[in-house]
């Protein structure tokens, strides 16, 4: 077993990484603007930014759908139990105690179990409410003259609002994470190089070194 | 480095979105050339004869129905047509709710009413002498063509009977008119011949509308981008169409909701409707916000945007009239005061004995509410419930649920105003003759109202106290040129023009409390959470310095 610096995100993870996270901090900025948390906005300015990027998004979400199935990728969050108290008790109590952190990144499983789980939620709970609520709530042109269309539109706005407090509840999350460890430079790094320190197996080391030369330093 | 890709895209979006905002910076749209055309009456046009070479115009007429017989003479349908339109016999019975409507019948919150007051009123008939119950509105001999087919100004018309001399004063020493001048100079109606009577409405410059003044002659660009001469310059009537002269756009019969749009070509005579020009998709230009835009036409009038405040121009409006302190008088006589300077400078009556006090506005921001054009009056046939002031002298109809509604912009008009206490009913005030029950000139509303009603055969209990009342003008001139259309926050915002409309979640107006605070707790509790757990690092990794991180 050896720890190597191994490519572990691609460009495109790495472009669909940092494409969400400009779309989804535009969507929280605009998106609290109209619903009027600040005025300082103007309103059409947050209509238009919040529609153009939702719209981006969704491509964007469907194309990394279709690449994390096509490629396999979505292994990765695939949840399990193995390992996940031990990093429970690591974020809750080791840390205080200087302990190192215990999961180490492997070749085909480099998410940690809590952040795999935190990763699969957001994916099929978070995310599809938004843009779900979102599209009705886009659409309310072709359904505004049904029964109580109002009220429902109402409802449809309250589920969207409170998603978009659990996502940026989520972010600030996320990136205080970054902090955790390493220095925060560090724990960005990867998302940039691509390249990450990662335990592979004997036979990993050997097939990387061998067939993905430039995935391997 | 991969990030660029992203921050690319992000920015590319922003630079589609801006787009629609910097297509403004070409606004305001360049204005027609100023020039000496004529103003645009719609789909009538003039010019295919000149009326001086008529013969039968070319000699003195001694009197207004003489011109009109040499008009009907030529002209030989227009009497019959004529007869038919409401400017003409004042009548109109609502189709929905049978009420007998029309100006004949009708009291409102102004001068109250006209009826057993033709004498003053009907000055704004178009016909000649309607003075009481024996005119004839069969006779097309008594149209008067020339009020609104006058294109020189000299034509003026006064009071069909004497008044009692305090008020008649006022109509004398005018110049004469040159009848055979005026007849050989017609032409379709301009601004001021319309406004000549809908300015004044109520009894005073824009009293009653709010959005009808004389700053409508010749409103600058901003005023009225369809009606001044730098913008279009349409007459009354390019939005008015006219067929077999009858018009089109009614208070008494909305369309609050256009649907048709603009037709085919060659169609829709009927209506005045923006919709009927602008078609149901008016904002054009395929961005987010003008799709945006377009889904707001189901639902909010196009007034409700583009005219955003009324009175404008200089000319204020009435609000508030008090008629409780009429009749003061000063060694006998009656008397009025000036106390309100409006934005062209001149005064305007804040007192007049004849009718009490007055209260004015300008650049007023309209009230706001669902409305499918169904309007039910408080007539004189109606009895109240006195307990239930303010009484509204014409509610309306509408809310979210009826597809017919709207949200428009209105007028709201308070007044004090006689009624019978005993009956709980409006009343009909003799205001107008020379005797000495005409409440103008002998001041004593009992006398004036027992002979209102007396008049016509009705009931009245002998008491008469002062109503609150309140009456409602749907807002629809006065729109102003585009760029200066009211932006989305206006209505989109706690506390905006919007606040008091039911039925409908607003995005910026309404908002769960509970959801909100729910949230931002989440967010700072998360937000401080993180601030704890990274503090209880630091320092518990100080005290276990030197031990692996």
């Amino acid at each position: 077993m050896a720890t190597r610096r191994v490519l572990i995100f691609t460009i495109f993870e790495r472009f669909w990484h940092w494409t969400q996270m400009s779309l989804i901090m535009t969507m929280l900025v605009t998106g609290f603007a109209i619903h009027g948390l600040y005025v300082s906005m103007p309103f059409d300015t947050a209509v238009t930014l919040h529609t153009l990027a939702a719209l981006a998004l969704l491509a964007l979400w469907i194309l990394s759908t279709f690449w994390l199935f096509t490629t396999g990728n979505w292994k990765h969050y695939v949840p399990t139990a193995e390992g996940l108290g031990q990093v429970l008790r690591f974020y809750s109590y080791g840390i205080f105690q200087g302990e190192r952190h215990p999961y180490r990144k492997a070749y085909w499983r480099k998410h940690n179990p809590l952040q795999a789980i935190a990763y699969l939620a957001l994916k099929l709970v978070l995310f599809p409410a938004i843009w779900i609520s979102g599209l009705i709530y886009l659409f309310y042109f072709a359904w505004g003259d049904v029964r109580f269309a109002a009220a429902g539109l109402e409802w449809v706005a309250l589920i969207h609002t409170a998603t978009a407090y659990a996502i940026l509840t989520f972010v600030v999350i996320h990136v205080y994470m970054l902090t955790i460890g390493h220095s925060f430079a560090a724990h960005v790094a990867p998302m940039l190089t691509g390249f990450d320190e990662v335990d592979l197996t004997p036979e990993e080391e050997a097939y990387l070194t061998a067939d993905e030369p430039s995935h391997i330093r | 480095m991969h990030v660029l890709p992203g921050i690319l895209l992000s920015l590319a979006l922003m630079s589609v979105a801006l787009a629609p905002a910097q297509a403004r910076t070409n606004w305001p749209t360049p204005p027609v050339v100023v020039d000496t055309n004529p103003q645009v009456s719609g789909p009538l046009t003039g010019g295919t004869a000149d009326h001086r070479k008529f013969e039968i115009l070319q000699k003195p007429f001694a009197s207004g129905p003489d011109v009109t017989k040499a008009c009907l003479s030529c002209h030989t349908e227009t009497g019959k047509h004529f007869m038919k339109n409401i400017h003409w016999t004042w009548d109109y019975k609502d189709p929905v709710t049978n009420q007998q409507l029309g100006k004949k019948y009708l009291i409102n919150n102004f001068c109250t009413n006209a009826r057993g007051n033709e004498g003053m009123c009907a000055q704004c008939h178009a016909g000649y002498g309607w003075k009481d119950e024996s005119f004839d509105f069969t006779n097309e001999g008594n149209i008067d063509c020339l009020v609104c087919h006058d294109s020189t100004g000299t034509y003026y018309k006064t009071p069909n009977s004497t008044g009692n001399p305090a008020c008649s004063v006022m109509f004398e020493g005018k110049p004469v008119i040159d009848l055979s001048f005026v007849a050989q100079r017609v032409e379709l109606p301009k601004r001021a011949n319309c406004g000549g009577c809908h300015f004044n409405g109520g009894g005073g410059d824009n009293v009653k509308h709010g959005d009808l003044s004389s700053a409508l002659k010749s409103p600058p660009r901003d005023l009225d981008i369809h009606m001044s001469p730098q913008g279009l310059n349409f007459a009354c009537t390019a939005c008015h169409v006219t067929k077999d002269h009858v018009w089109a756009g009614s208070r008494y019969d909305v369309i609050a909701k256009d649907e048709e749009g603009q037709g085919k070509p060659g169609q829709r005579r009927d209506v005045a409707t923006c919709e009927s020009c602008h078609g149901t998709t008016p904002h054009q230009s395929g961005s987010i916000e003008h799709r945006k835009l377009n889904h707001h036409v189901a639902s909010v009038a196009c007034q409700t945007c583009h005219i955003p405040a009324f009175a404008r121009g200089g000319v204020a409006t009435m609000v508030d009239w008090d008629w409780r302190t009429a009749g003061k008088t000063k060694n006998g006589e009656g008397y009025h005061e000036e106390g309100y300077l409006q934005g062209n400078g001149e005064e305007r009556y804040t007192y007049k004995s004849i009718k009490g006090n007055f209260t004015y506005a300008e650049n007023v921001v309209p009230e706001y509410a669902w409305f499918n054009g169904q309007m039910h009056y408080t007539t004189i046939d109606t009895r109240f419930d006195t307990n239930q002031q303010p009484i509204a002298i014409n509610a309306f109809d509408g809310s979210r649920d009826d597809i017919r509604s709207r949200i428009w912009p209105f007028k709201r008009m308070h007044t004090w105003m006689p009624f019978d206490t005993g009956n709980g009913t409006l009343v009909y005030t003799h205001l107008w003759g020379d005797d000495n029950e005409s409440y103008w000139g002998n001041y004593d509303m009992g006398k004036s109202i027992a002979r209102g009603m007396r008049d016509f055969g009705l009931p009245y209990s002998g008491q008469f106290g002062f109503l609150e009342t309140i009456s409602y003008w749907p807002i629809t001139h006065m729109v102003a040129p585009k760029e200066e259309a009211l932006a989305c926050r206006e209505c989109h915002s706690q506390d905006g023009r919007l606040a008091a409309v039911e039925g409908v979640y607003l995005p910026g107006r309404d908002r769960s409390y509970w959801l909100d605070l729910f949230g931002v707790l989440l967010v700072s509790g998360t937000v401080g959470g993180t601030l704890a757990h990274g503090l209880m690092r630091h320092l518990l990794r100080k005290h276990h310095k030197g031990e692996n991180h």
